[in-house]
């Protein structure tokens, strides 16, 4: 019996060596001619929405490139490793892990979030391996390291966009209220004041969400009668000051962030939000060449729905990767690295982007959506700040 | 002298909502003699509840507004409601502890106020996020002066005014106001007079509860956004306001609620940043200077 044992361990252990050593020698052949990309996105839990457009987003790319990619005079198979962070930290930490040890990818695009950007990019960071964002607006994100970059714009650069926005408008004078308790909203308030060519008229300030009544400074902004009022608040206090402010007789264009892309800023505004401007970063009613180009592959690929900024960014982000490797120096991934932190005017959906090799934040268009009197949204213009 | 006026106008506009919250919270101080700091969740389940009650009547608004009728039975349903919630709450964790130090009532007080603001927060159909609040009244604009009012902001001042005057006969002339003056007084010598005090003091909780309410539509007609936390901030001025007017005095709750809006709009326009703090240096004044408030008497404690 116990020879019968030690025979049977010993064979099961031949089988095991045999089996290591051919997985072994298969990976290594496929290694050396796949490039591999890894996506970590949230494909289910809470997030899934934005994982499931992300993934689109870069499956426009994929059927783009048709499974190879040139680099230099040599093709090579590429391949996108898809894996699930689930929106949470500690899973898209083990999915950075098991991209960068396992699956040996030569960049990562996602996840979407800052805070699961926050918690994976160390890892990313430690094992040298370029990894990008989708949507990861928090400043502190790039500030991991410099493998880690983004390919959205982080929030103060709206304040850039609305103030080129309103130069090519011709406003030449500018009212701004802001909420001083706020990051967001002082960070928009900076990059407009710095970036805007005409004359800004007057500043009021209020702090935190608890007090509801805008009117004082308001009617005060009103007095100046400025071209342009900027209100880079929060959504919950928007629809309050949009409404305030037309009632205070300040008939201007009104320029606001991002955090106007809500449907309640409307319903709260009530007739008032006609005409109100935000800075956004994708919208799939551009007009933009490069933008049309995205929306009409993507269309074609996913017939029932249209994409949205998780899905143009996840793209770029996945852009962003490809063209590095296409114009690396060495190809690893310190040589992508370096390519991407010397992107410069690359074309993409939403417009010219060039990254900035410092901060590794992307410099590129923003687009300004404008609200009719029903409180829908519409695609204005494209602005290269 | 036109901004001047518009800054009236909209010191006024947050007055009234002090007042009609301050003439609750200063009713059930001057009749039970507890600080009920829950009063501004009053308010902001009047709102919200008016949200939803308005929702339910639905089919008949014709582009979003809804006929006259309909809103008074909105306003009514929701008055009602807010008040037997708060004669629900005096009666759970009021009551049991009236014949105990005062400072125990306060503490329940404190935790009520977190339990009605958590409580609507953690149900699903609720939630943390604010809504947009349904049109009841259709403002009409006037210019008087260069300085332009809206019929609602008229109607809430007046609301204001009327409904101070209303408590003030209803506790001076009527039969349960002298109940509740009794009860006020000494609760025990008003139980042998053969008084009801449980009924008198859930009478004052349903007024104070249904003012609440009134106060909440006000505020959300004019700030059109409704949300679990707006009772906080709301019920702190208030309090600032009893206080100031004298702490158990109707007339005094008004009056406080007035000065308290309008000190607040021309502070703000002063400075924007030091409008939100001076509610509160109002209030370490007027304890420093005149503890009692400007309406109300000193009353010797007998040990």
């Amino acid at each position: 019996m116990k020879k019968f044992l030690r025979i049977l361990c010993l064979a099961l252990g031949v089988i095991l060596a045999v089996s290591v050593c051919a997985c072994g020698s298969s990976e290594k052949e496929g290694s050396v001619e796949t490039i591999k990309i890894g996506l970590a996105f949230p494909m289910s839990g809470m997030a899934a929405m934005a994982g499931k457009y992300s993934t689109h987003g870069a499956d426009v790319l994929k059927e783009e490139l048709g499974g190879k990619i040139t680099v230099g005079d040599k093709e090579y198979p590429i391949e996108f490793v898809v894996m699930d962070t689930e929106g949470l930290e500690e899973k898209t930490a083990n999915v950075y892990q098991k991209l960068i040890e396992e699956e040996k990818v030569i960049a990562i695009a996602g996840p979407d979030s800052s805070k699961c950007m926050l918690a994976a990019a160390p890892i990313a960071q430690n094992a040298k391996c370029p990894a990008i964002t989708s949507f990861g607006t928090n400043t502190a994100v790039t500030e991991v390291g410099d493998y880690i970059f983004r390919a959205c714009f982080i929030d103060p650069f709206q304040g850039a966009v609305a103030a080129a926005y309103c130069d090519e408008q011709g406003h030449k004078t500018a009212c701004i209220m802001f909420n001083n308790a706020d990051a967001y909203s002082v960070g928009l308030k900076d990059a407009f004041i710095e970036n805007y060519k005409g004359e800004v008229l007057a500043i009021e300030e209020y702090s935190g969400s608890d007090v509801k009544d805008y009117n004082v400074q308001l009617t005060k902004l009103a007095a100046q009668n400025p071209d342009v009022l900027l209100l880079p608040n929060l959504n919950v206090e928007l629809g309050l000051q949009i409404q305030q402010a037309r009632t205070a007789g300040l008939n201007c264009q009104i320029v606001c962030g991002d955090s106007a892309d809500t449907p309640d800023v409307a319903k709260v505004a009530g007739p008032a939000i006609e005409g109100v401007a935000y800075v956004s970063a994708f919208s799939a009613e551009s007009t933009d060449e490069a933008a049309k180009k995205f929306v009409d592959a993507y269309v074609k690929l996913y017939p029932d729905e249209l994409p949205n900024s998780n899905a143009e960014l996840t793209y770029e982000a996945a852009k962003m990767i490809v063209w590095a490797i296409q114009n690396a120096k060495t190809l690893d991934r310190a040589g992508v690295r370096d390519a991407l932190a010397s992107i410069d005017g690359l074309e993409l959906p939403s417009g010219k982007m060039t990254m900035d090799p410092e901060t590794r934040n992307p410099i590129k268009g923003g687009i300004i959506m404008q609200y009719d009197a029903d409180g829908v949204t519409h695609f204005v213009s494209t602005v290269n700040p | 002298m036109a901004s001047f006026l518009q800054y009236l106008v909209y010191g006024l506009q947050l007055g009234s909502v002090y007042a009609l919250l301050a003439l609750g919270y200063t009713m059930v101080y001057g009749i039970v003699g507890m600080i009920n700091t829950a009063h501004g969740d009053f308010l902001m389940i009047g709102a919200l509840g008016t949200y939803f009650i308005a929702k339910l009547f639905d089919s008949v608004s014709i582009d979003g507004t809804y006929p006259m009728l309909a809103v008074g039975c909105i306003i009514l349903i929701a008055m009602v409601m807010t008040g037997g919630i708060a004669v629900g709450v005096e009666a759970i964790a009021y009551r049991p502890l009236r014949n105990k130090p005062r400072m125990i009532a306060l503490i329940t007080a404190v935790g009520v106020s977190m339990f009605l603001t958590n409580f609507p927060r953690a149900l699903p159909f609720i939630g943390p996020n604010p809504r947009p609040f349904p049109t009841l009244f259709t403002p009409k604009t006037f210019t008087v002066l260069g300085a332009s009012i809206t019929s609602t902001q008229i109607i809430m001042i007046i609301l204001a005014a009327v409904t101070m005057l209303a408590l003030d006969r209803l506790v001076a002339k009527t039969k349960m106001g002298a109940q509740m003056r009794a009860v006020s007084m000494d609760k025990d010598a008003a139980s042998l007079m053969g008084i009801n005090i449980d009924k008198v003091i859930s009478i004052t909780f349903f007024i104070g509860g249904a003012l609440a309410a009134v106060s909440g539509i006000c505020y959300a007609s004019v700030y059109p956004q409704v949300e679990v936390y707006m009772g906080s901030w709301l019920g702190n001025m208030s309090f600032v306001s009893a206080v100031l007017g004298g702490i158990g005095d109707i007339r005094g709750a008004m009056l406080g609620g007035f000065i308290l809006g309008i000190a607040q709009i021309f502070a703000t326009a002063i400075n924007s940043t030091f409008g939100y703090a001076v509610g509160f240096i109002i209030l370490i004044v007027i304890l420093l200077v005149k503890p009692a408030g400007i309406m109300g008497k000193v009353t010797i404690e007998k040990v």
